[in-house]
């Protein structure tokens, strides 16, 4: 009896720690979505041109990869994450704006948000409620994504609509794979940064909507 | 525009190249999963597919 009381004692802090991660991250994911969709908004108002979004989601990549490590465990990272995600939120625009002047443009734009809503809470819910481990996802979505990536480099070249339209699908069910993965990290104490946990999810949120705007732009027969 | 199509390119060509070491690690240290662990992932994806096409629908 005493040893279970001792058990729950321990595990207490860590479990404290682990649901403090989570709070934060869900939080600044929330402000971080909200900035993007400010970001996106303005790139709109400024009729960016289409090469805005190349640079901006270069850019981002380059500071998420290379500079937001370095400052992760300090405060300088969370204003760091505002500028990726501000950044990708300002590439968004033009692609928004080219889908906005589709007849069936505001339908798409509606439907993808939504439903990268409900797929990321879904999961997340499914997460959280199972609270199951869902390490063993790692090497798999690595290779997958690897493998995604090579496809997409071969179709910029190819121009296949079809294979943009499987490479699209591909990505929403590796995206949600890494929504399980990151989420069961973040429960099991296996991320305690919640600055790159942040960062992760906003990604595979960002790379969702992307995803779903080329499937239904395609599958409402607007490509 | 080809200029762009390049540029795209070279920057999937080097996320590429960052990303694979970090694919072999992790393919490397990976845990192994049982078959309720993949039935456990396997489920929620079919979700996710048939709310996709619930989404194509409704376009």
């Amino acid at each position: 009896m005493n040893q279970n009381y001792s058990a729950v004692a321990q595990r207490s802090p860590s479990a404290l720690a682990t649901s403090k991660v989570l709070r934060n991250t869900y939080l600044l994911l929330s402000l971080t979505l909200l900035f993007s969709g400010f970001t996106a908004v303005i790139s709109m108002a400024m009729n960016m041109p289409p090469m805005t979004y190349l640079i901006s989601v270069i850019g981002a990549m380059v500071i998420a990869m290379f500079v937001l490590p370095r400052f992760a465990n300090s405060t300088a990272g969370i204003g760091i994450v505002f500028l990726v995600t501000g950044m990708l939120g300002f590439g968004l625009g033009p692609i928004l704006s080219m889908y906005a002047s589709l007849p069936n443009g505001g339908n798409i734009i509606m439907l993808s948000l939504g439903g990268t809503g409900v797929i990321f809470m879904g999961l997340s819910a499914y997460v959280l409620a199972t609270r199951k481990d869902f390490s063993f996802l790692g090497g798999f979505l690595m290779v997958g994504f690897l493998l995604v990536l090579i496809a997409a480099l071969a179709n910029i070249f190819l121009a296949i609509p079809a294979m943009s339209l499987m490479i699209s699908a591909v990505v929403i069910m590796i995206m949600s794979g890494f929504i399980l993965y990151d989420t069961s990290r973040i429960i099991h104490g296996g991320e305690t940064n919640y600055v790159l946990a942040t960062i992760g999810l906003y990604m595979t949120i960002f790379n969702i909507f992307i995803s779903l705007l080329q499937i239904l732009g395609i599958m409402g027969g607007d490509d | 525009m080809d200029w762009m199509k390049i540029f795209s390119a070279l920057a999937l060509v080097m996320f590429i190249v960052f990303l694979f070491p970090r694919a072999r690690d992790m393919m490397k240290n990976t845990p192994k999963g049982s078959s309720s662990d993949w039935m456990s992932f396997v489920i929620p994806i079919i979700a996710i597919v048939l709310f996709i096409m619930l989404l194509i629908q409704l376009v």
